[in-house]
């Protein structure tokens, strides 16, 4: 069949992805009409650094814990082979965000329900609170592909390593992690980029005491009004992302 | 202990989900003590003015949104197999995938407020947009399984170029058309970044309209509002689940 | 090959009429749902839960004239919203530093009052603030007004303490301290407490300031803006940087809730209404600040917002205790020792949203 089917579809990318990208490149290498690179430097500067840097380390440590959660309960998953329960662990990832988020405020609060219950200190309004509510939203990213991962490797494979005299460890690091490899790697693309860019649940649990470097890009655009800055350190997380996929991708082949 | 550690987690993910629930019945709006079962925050869900049209805009903008995108997605994988560029160009529409959401959204928002209005029509544009990606995502692996010799052999047979993509090609692919279709539409209900910097006056989805109410105070409707969404996706994923089961059968 | 291109363009013939259709279909299934059947509409931006809702329908029904409400969080949000031109409103509602600074830079119209009769009902008293900012009263329309002070849960929090600003340093309090989101509100405390103005811009006033706002951060419970009354009602804090009129809105729910404007000054605001450059409808808008100024529209307002209202019709309608409430109606020594928020030019706000964002990045060691 002809490829002037794709016509349409490659108008629609070039004109609303390849174009919006100029737009931002062009706000971004700009001020007052002027080329400039300070828009991007400008990530150099304290303000913007400590956000970025805060971003990251709270975005790795999100992968980890989330990584550390579901390896062993995709394992856990894995033997018990029961459709109903991976079912369970996926149903919170449809669950709008914004509202699991408000959940945890109502728990975290120093009058929420935790505090109550166990009488200890409210943590909402920390960079915990903001790291408690990124795992959350994200673990599920993580579950399923680690789950498919590990459903998928033959259980005979498994036996013949058993038979062979392998113990249990050997068998978890000589086959199951490695054999996973490909699902590890994409739960951690998948828990990293929305954790280092967002800035709802930094918002919502940091109390505005977390500065994000999602956080700072909103409000150069919808607070101090510098669309120029904000697209260059917008320019700049773009390529952070990207290449950061990029190296765990050339990681998988 | 694998059960213990199953339920640990479960209960990790569950007991933020079970406090709206409860609080959803809660009768005093300021959950510092239970006051009471009530219904009444159920009762506003469906008389709010504000909610209700959030529903609505969320219900067309996801549903015509999925509807064009998969369109364009699957003319698109279908067209793209003979093409040269077909690597660049599946590369670009895997932009919106692979881009912060942030930076998606805002240079959807330069380019439009460039030429128009934000409105609600910016906000359709955006989430076709940023679907494209996950309709070929599972429209491209179904092609990939199909071969032209079908198609042809149904030419040859004397079968017009329409009806034979009907008979022969549409039926293949069509399980795929709808997983993307589906997940299309379940990213633009979910979608917050996107929606917030392309809206334009009044325009609320579920998820910015839940936003601007949280950033206002507190709103117990907006418990009762997710308990309602909860069950619905409860509901969906049952009967999905109950297809594949009766599919495989 | 020649039949497949047939084939290609009948999808083509069937497809882009269908995308067209449904395009269309959704315009003006949209439109209902933002303009229902009526022509004229007007698009109006207010803060966040500042108008009882029911005038808007009541509004709609009398008039016709169908109102497309908008919310924002902070006037700085407000201005980049406006200033982007993506959106033409009709009709803002904004703080009195904000107006002015719209006003310099030549992005309001005059109001015609002979449109807006209920004008007069506006309390030629609490004119002293619009000249402030509108000398020539000839642009803006007063909504509410207020003073901005301290919102303490006197279980917790000694009354004697938050005679002063210096209450939100005590390192008793810690983790109990709600500050405004927003980053002239929270330098109030910071300057009067130096005895400047709080319209100091030069940058030894600046560095001082940012030097007590880092060390306050450290006793914060958060950064709120509307929700911070809800935090203190919930009691999930004990002390709050409040408007009056969040604070009386706290009250009411919470009777251990007590408000104290301090005795080193403070900052007298003023919200009002003003038609942008970009109106379309100003007769319409001008219907709607007149509908506004009707007392009994007014009280209704006033009952749900309850803020400050310069409306003597309002005033008139109460009884005696309400009439005497200093946090509804203050004094006039409160009055007298708060000062007016100006506008900044566009270089000391910069300075300013560069101690805002210092202030987020410092984390105490």
């Amino acid at each position: 069949m002809s490829k002037r089917l794709a016509y349409p579809y490659l108008a629609w990318i070039v004109g609303f992805i390849i174009i919006p990208i100029l737009f931002i490149c062009y706000y971004g290498l700009t001020r007052d009409g002027h080329f400039t690179f300070s828009n991007i430097a400008a990530i150099t500067e304290n303000v913007h650094w400590i956000p970025l840097v805060l971003s990251v380390r709270l975005s790795l440590i999100c992968v980890v814990i989330c990584l550390l959660i579901s390896i062993p309960l995709g394992l856990a998953l894995r033997s018990i082979r029961s459709r109903f329960l991976v079912f369970l662990f996926m149903m919170p990832m449809w669950m709008n965000t914004v509202l699991s988020i408000l959940a945890w405020k109502l728990l975290l609060g120093t009058n929420g329900i935790i505090g109550r219950l166990f009488h200890v200190r409210s943590i909402l309004n920390t960079q915990l609170a903001t790291e408690i509510g990124m795992v959350y939203d994200l673990l599920p990213f993580a579950i399923i592909p680690i789950y498919n991962a590990f459903a998928s490797i033959d259980d005979s494979i498994i036996d013949a390593a058993y038979d062979l005299g392998a113990d249990r460890a050997q068998v978890l690091t000589k086959i199951m992690l490695p054999g996973a490899k490909a699902g590890i790697l994409s739960a951690v693309v998948m828990v990293f980029v929305p954790a280092l860019t967002s800035f709802v649940i930094s918002d919502m649990l940091g109390g505005g005491k977390v500065s994000l470097i999602g956080n700072v890009i909103e409000q150069e655009f919808t607070n101090s009004m510098d669309w120029n800055l904000g697209s260059g350190l917008g320019m700049v997380l773009m390529v952070f992302v990207l290449l950061s996929t990029m190296l765990l991708r050339g990681g998988e082949s | 202990m694998k059960k213990a550690y199953i339920g640990l987690i479960l209960a990790f993910l569950y007991i933020p989900i079970l406090v709206l629930i409860v609080l959803s019945f809660n009768n005093s709006k300021y959950y510092v003590s239970f006051g009471g079962w009530t219904l009444r925050w159920y009762k506003r869900v469906f008389t709010d003015e504000t909610i209700r049209t959030a529903i609505l805009s969320t219900a067309l903008i996801s549903m015509a949104s999925a509807l064009i995108s998969t369109i364009l997605g699957t003319l698109g994988a279908i067209g793209l197999r003979k093409l040269r560029i077909k690597r660049v160009a599946l590369a670009i529409s895997d932009i919106p995938l692979l881009n912060p959401d942030i930076v998606t959204g805002v240079s959807m928002m330069l380019l439009f407020v460039r030429f128009t209005e934000l409105n609600t029509m910016t906000v359709l544009l955006a989430h076709i947009t940023f679907e494209i990606p996950y309709v070929l995502l599972n429209v491209s692996p179904a092609l990939l399984a199909w071969d032209d010799d079908l198609y042809h052999a149904a030419l040859d047979l004397g079968a017009g170029s329409a009806y034979a993509f009907w008979r022969v090609v549409f039926p293949e692919i069509f399980p795929g058309i709808l997983s993307g279709f589906l997940m299309a539409m379940t990213m633009s209900i979910d979608d917050f970044s996107i929606t917030y910097f392309t809206r334009g006056a009044g325009v609320n989805t579920l998820s910015t309209m839940i936003y601007t109410e949280l950033k206002r105070g507190v709103n117990p409707a907006m418990y009762a509002l997710s308990t309602l969404l909860f069950l619905a996706v409860f509901v969906l994923l049952v009967l999905n689940n109950y297809r594949e089961d009766a599919a495989r059968r | 090959m020649k039949k497949q291109d047939g084939f290609v363009q009948k999808i083509i013939v069937i497809i882009i009429p269908m995308i067209c259709v449904l395009g269309w279909l959704l315009y003006f299934g949209m439109h209902r749902v933002e303009t229902e059947e009526h022509g004229a509409s007007i698009t109006v931006l207010n803060y966040g839960d500042y108008i009882e809702r029911e005038v808007l329908s009541d509004f709609e029904e009398q008039t016709g004239i169908h109102v497309v409400y908008e919310e924002y969080e902070t006037p700085e949000t407000m201005y980049a919203k406006y200033k982007s031109k993506s959106i033409s409103y009709d009709l803002i509602c904004t703080s009195e530093y904000m107006i002015e600074k719209l006003i310099s830079e030549d992005e309001v119209l005059p109001i015609h009052p002979q449109n807006i009769p209920n004008l007069s009902y506006i309390d030629e008293k609490y004119y002293s603030i619009v000249d402030a900012f509108d000398p020539d009263r000839s642009y803006t329309v007063p909504y509410f007004l207020g003073t901005v002070g301290l919102l303490y849960n006197t279980k917790a929090v000694d009354p004697k303490d938050v005679k002063s600003w210096s209450a939100l340093w005590m390192e008793k309090y810690k983790n109990q301290i709600i500050m405004e989101n927003s980053v002239r509100d929270c330098l109030i405390p910071a300057f009067c407490l130096q005895g400047r103005s709080i319209n100091a811009t030069d940058q030894p006033s600046l560095d001082e300031a940012l030097a007590l706002l880092e060390e306050q951060k450290r006793l914060n419970y958060a950064y709120l803006s509307d929700d911070a009354m809800y935090e203190m009602i919930m009691e999930n804090a004990n002390m709050a940087l409040i408007y009056s009129g969040e604070a009386n809105a706290a009250k009411l729910q919470n009777e251990n809730l007590a408000y104290s404007v301090p005795k080193e000054g403070s900052n007298l605001w003023m919200d009002a209404w003003f038609v942008p450059k970009t109106c379309t409808h100003q007769k319409e808008a001008e219907a709607f600040l007149d509908f506004l100024c009707d007392p009994e529209v007014a009280y209704q307002n006033w009952d749900y917002v309850y803020y400050t209202t310069p409306n003597v019709g309002v005033y008139e309608m109460l009884d005696k205790e309400d009439q005497e409430d200093r946090t509804m109606f203050p004094s006039e020594e409160v009055l007298e020792r708060c000062e007016v928020f100006h506008a900044l030019p566009d270089e000391d706000m910069r300075r300013y949203n560069d101690l805002w964002k210092q202030l987020k990045v410092y984390y105490a060691k």
